[in-house]
């Protein structure tokens, strides 16, 4: 593996491949864990805790694993590793994990997991593999908070509301009233509001994509001598 | 596929069960003390936050008993959790007592003194309508605060309704039957409590810890 390789990986990960706004993987869980940012970044680090372990193990026993039985190890692998993160969760985050609830048991039916188990890691050694579920996990997580901020700043006006659930007691002072007399927008906090929520982030992304395409091909145009040179 | 490869695979498969099953009991194992102590605390928080800690000297969690009250609770079993004070009942705390809402079960935690009068009440649980019915949260509007301090005498029997039935209680813009339904279960635990207090008080303590029986 290349050093280029790897950045390829993260930004495979974080932008070009995303699994919640370009493979449209994990949408039960995003789109209703979303409703404030805490929410959605407790869920999307479980995910994302969940992915390195996968993906880590997953290539280590890659050579070991006949190809007829590596879907029902991979997925007794995973169901394991949720199920370790779960009760991490209730120890040690009690009240998040209240909130999270039964989506913290359906990591496991999580197609982004067993896609990248078998797509990537049962193909690459362990180093990238790691790689690739830290940032794809780390993808996941940046959409699930952004469509968590916000849906929770246009549904109730408030930014990072129930910090303490994640970070202790002292977050408390976290939590950003906006406004104090906003009347709040139902939409946005109602699964529709979700479903509007990661339309519009997906196709930002398409927008951003379309012209970064646009000014490469222009920038082709004017300078063909360097472009040459550099993919020489 | 020989039958030599089908039976390691089935053997590699064991292996990797084995040892997915051992990381879960390991992990259960070392975390399983801090999730009840965790699950007690909660408890004992919510249930202090209707009957503060002051005002009894017993061992809430374990001075509790555990009863079908078909009245407020058609479903599950009912804790009774009581507090004294030098061997004098003071309080209990129903839970969790049942109102049927606009979108299904609301669970409430409801505090009576040994005199009839509300402590308060809590909701624990509840599927209304996210911005209308979800005022009876606590962390949405102060309305269920308000029972403190009521009982069977105040209001009187006939005003024990929200203000739009003629009673006392404020209704929501746009949610009537949320309200209306916590404030007639909160009217039958008071009733239920008034009719059956001896007995609440004086069955003996259950033994066994339901509490860290039931997660959800």
């Amino acid at each position: 593996m290349t050093e280029s390789n790897y950045g390829k990986i993260i930004r495979d990960g974080l932008w070009n491949n995303n699994q919640a706004l370009v493979a449209l993987l994990g949408l039960c869980p995003l789109l209703a864990t979303s409703n404030t940012a805490i929410n959605g970044l407790g869920l999307g680090l479980a995910t994302t805790v969940v992915l390195l372990l996968s993906n880590t193990t997953v290539s280590t026993i890659r050579h070991w694993v006949p190809p007829e039985i590596r879907l029902p190890v991979f997925v007794l692998l995973i169901a394991s590793f949720v199920t370790a993160v779960q009760l991490g969760l209730h120890a040690w985050f009690h009240e998040l994990y209240k909130v999270l609830g039964i989506f913290i048991p359906l990591i496991v039916t999580n197609c982004t997991i067993i896609g990248r188990a078998e797509a990537f890691a049962s193909r690459n050694p362990v180093l990238p593999s790691a790689l690739d579920g830290l940032f794809i996990g780390l993808g996941f997580t940046s959409v699930l908070f952004t469509l968590g901020l916000l849906r929770e700043l246009i549904g109730q006006g408030t930014l990072f509301a129930q910090a303490h659930l994640m970070f202790g007691e002292g977050a408390r002072g976290l939590t950003i009233h906006v406004n104090e007399d906003y009347p709040g927008l139902l939409l946005a906090v109602l699964p529709p509001g979700a479903f509007i929520g990661l339309g519009m982030l997906i196709a930002i992304k398409n927008v951003i994509d379309r012209r970064r395409a646009a000014s490469a091909r222009t920038v082709k145009v004017a300078m063909p001598v360097r472009e040459a040179n550099a993919n020489g | 596929m020989n039958r030599r490869a089908i039976l390691l695979a089935g053997l590699i498969l064991a292996g990797f069960a084995f040892a997915g099953t051992l990381l879960v009991v390991g992990t259960e194992r070392l975390t399983a003390e801090r999730i009840a102590q965790n699950q007690r605390e909660f408890l004992l928080k919510s249930l202090h936050e209707v009957i503060p800690a002051e005002d009894m000297d017993n061992d809430l969690l374990t001075d509790h008993i555990v009863a079908p009250i078909p009245e407020l609770n058609s479903r599950d079993d009912i804790m009774v959790f009581r507090a004294r004070k030098q061997g004098k009942p003071v309080a209990v705390i129903l839970s969790p007592v049942v109102a049927k809402g606009y979108g299904g079960p609301i669970k409430l935690l409801i505090g009576i003194y040994e005199n009839g009068t509300l402590a308060g009440a809590r909701v624990l649980d509840h599927q209304e309508t996210p911005g209308l019915g979800d005022q009876i949260e606590t962390g949405k509007s102060d309305w269920i605060l308000g029972f403190r301090g009521r009982s069977l005498h105040n209001p009187t029997e006939k005003q024990w309704k929200v203000k739009r039935d003629g009673g006392v209680f404020d209704q929501f813009t746009g949610a009537t039957i949320t309200p209306r339904a916590v404030v007639k279960a909160i009217h039958a635990a008071l009733t239920y409590f008034t009719t059956h207090k001896e007995r609440l008080f004086d069955a003996p303590a259950e033994t066994r810890h339901k509490a860290e029986e039931d997660d959800d």
